[in-house]
């Protein structure tokens, strides 16, 4: 029990030291900007004075280090500094959207985990079957697809052609949860669509592979179904590299996030940074940018927990 | 390359598929002004006009040929991507071997560094860099290169390991020869056929991240024809019930799958599994 402590408080101090060294690259990203971040922001226009002015606003007039000192501590307070487009706090712009987007990646995950699960499940046990083929092929091609084009054509089919559901996904903290449900399925199926796949060839992969041992064998021999063989023998045994691949697939869900949220004109993260980007709004972005990559970081930090905790050999590597 | 259409001869359907779709591309790709009938940015009629004889696949919202822009498109999306997937292959794949061949300090410090890079998520990365950088086709060449030269460093790294560890590059080191006569005469020639099969999966990956980034209106600039970008700007047409913005989508979809048939087929050539 120690030695998976030891490991966790390890893994976990590796965290911190990558999401210290990228929230280095986000600030430090601004410092080698081409020329004035004042004179950027202001235009040619500007004068001398104003952009004086600003640089004191701003800090800019300050040492590097100070600066990103200071950044950094605001920040884990939780104070994320101001926007240069419009000025407000954005803390205050970042809150609600984040737990849009996270509303968002769960609702995807809650329907792709278990359906994944099944399907690979499936597809193992009735391997080199039509069901197999056809699960094969179609993965092979919706890997293939861009996101966007998965999401058009659900509006097409889903809203346009038949108006099942709305193909906007305007939802607000005043609506009861069926509606904001509701309004959000085509995004969250677009998602489950573009995560689903991985994850059920990753589960057909594990079991498959397991199944050649001795002990799935004997247990062939003492006459169990198949479908039992597979989910009491072969399952818990391949459950590792599931666990880690789901994992990281729901790391994958709340960054590829941002093109869905685009294109349903939904209220989140991503739409927000996708703006600040074409404003050049290098705070917020940097804002956004970091809460991004701490979630990321912060899920595949609890992959590799889990991967190792179901599979206690990989305590003691090589 | 005779060698080449015999082989393909027995490659299995979808492979044959894919090289034959892969082959209209690249023949769009290079006749794009003797094939499309109007030019790139041309403003023919009014906007959103539908499917006709003048204009094939009707014109978009500024009132250019659809199709004309998609044939141009071509050039641009995939020819851009193309550029991308291969820098980041002679500075990922480079790097890499020289991390495996060295070893040591040179090792830990690449190896270090490419973890940070990727413990961000690209298209983030991306989003940040483009912002300071501005939104440019030499800059997203650049960004982007840099970003998928990680992912190709880990597999170059990991496979010319399994080389370097050979008893002809022990000789060749006692032989005495440089660093670039290993690299290029010991280890590259052996790890050849992963990097081959990487650099299909690599290319679609890197066309669909561009597609994304165009379809933000971060990617490709305008006027230039962009498939992502022609799908964002025509997207109200969806809500009409118009599927012509559908099909620069599904030109992206289709070569990607074209490259995924073709890379299978020679995964499983180079894997020595004989067919059931």
């Amino acid at each position: 029990m120690n030695s998976i402590l030891l490991m966790t408080l390890k893994r976990l101090s590796l965290g911190v030291i990558t999401l210290f060294v990228v929230s280095l690259i986000i600030f430090s990203a601004v410092e080698i900007l081409p020329g004035d971040l004042a004179q950027e922001v202001l235009g040619q226009t500007a004068t001398p004075e104003t952009i004086a002015a600003f640089r004191h606003e701003l800090g800019l007039d300050k040492p590097a280090i100070s600066r990103y000192v200071s950044w950094l501590t605001n920040m884990i307070q939780g104070d994320f500094g101001h926007s240069l487009a419009n000025g407000r706090a954005i803390s205050d712009l970042l809150s609600d959207r984040f737990s849009n987007t996270l509303f968002v990646a769960a609702y995807a995950a809650i329907i792709a985990v278990p359906l994944a699960l099944t399907l690979g499940i499936l597809a193992a046990l009735y391997r080199n079957s039509w069901f197999d083929r056809i699960a094969n092929i179609t993965t092979l091609s919706s890997i293939s697809f861009p996101e966007f084009f998965v999401a058009y054509i659900l509006i097409l089919f889903l809203s346009v052609n038949n108006s099942f559901f709305p193909s906007l996904a305007n939802i607000s903290d005043s609506m009861p949860l069926s509606e904001q449900l509701y309004r959000t399925i085509l995004p969250a199926i677009t998602l489950t669509l573009v995560v689903v796949v991985h994850m059920m060839r990753m589960t057909r992969a594990s079991i498959i592979n397991v199944l050649a041992s001795p002990y799935v064998e004997m247990a062939r021999m003492k006459g169990m179904s198949p479908a039992r063989v597979i989910v009491f023998h072969a399952l818990p045994n391949a459950l590792a590299p599931i666990i880690n691949v789901i994992a990281l697939n729901l790391a994958y869900l709340v960054v590829g996030v941002v093109v869905v949220e685009v294109v349903f004109v939904y209220p989140g993260l991503g739409q927000l940074l996708v703006d600040s980007v074409s404003k050049r709004d290098i705070t917020v972005v940097q804002a956004a940018s970091l809460i991004f990559a701490g979630t990321f970081i912060l899920l595949n930090l609890i992959a590799d927990i889990l991967s190792i905790l179901s599979n206690p050999r990989l305590l003691n590597p090589r | 390359m005779f060698t080449f259409l015999s082989s393909l001869r027995t490659a299995p359907l979808s492979a044959q598929f894919g090289i034959l779709i892969i082959c209209i591309y690249l023949i769009a790709m290079v006749f794009a002004p003797w094939i499309a009938p109007y030019g790139e940015t041309e403003i023919l009629g009014s906007a959103f006009e539908p499917w006709s004889s003048t204009y094939l696949l009707g014109t978009d919202s500024l009132g250019r040929d659809m199709f004309s822009r998609i044939i141009y498109g071509a050039r641009n999306t995939v020819g851009i991507a193309l550029a991308t997937t291969i820098l980041a292959f002679l500075v990922g794949g480079l790097l890499g071997i020289v991390a495996a061949v060295m070893g040591g300090i040179v090792d830990q410090l690449l190896s270090r560094t490419v973890d940070v890079l990727m413990a961000i998520p690209s298209l983030i990365f991306a989003l940040l860099i483009l912002t300071i950088v501005g939104t440019s086709t030499s800059s997203l060449i650049l960004v982007i290169a840099t970003l998928d030269s990680t992912r190709v460093f880990r597999l170059a790294r990991s496979v010319a390991q399994t080389v370097v560890v050979m008893d002809y590059v022990e000789a060749a080191r006692y032989r005495g020869e440089g660093l670039w006569w290993i690299i290029r005469y010991e280890v590259l020639p052996n790890i050849s056929s992963p990097l081959i099969a990487e650099f299909g999966l690599r290319f679609c990956f890197v066309f669909l991240f561009i597609s994304a980034l165009s379809f933000l209106g971060l990617g490709t600039q305008p006027p230039l024809a962009d498939w992502g970008s022609m799908v964002r700007d025509n997207a109200t047409l969806i809500t009409f019930g118009d599927i012509t913005p559908l099909i620069p989508a599904s030109a992206i979809a289709l070569l990607t799958i074209a490259i995924n048939f073709v890379v299978d087929w020679k995964l499983h050539n180079a894997s020595g599994l004989k067919d059931e």
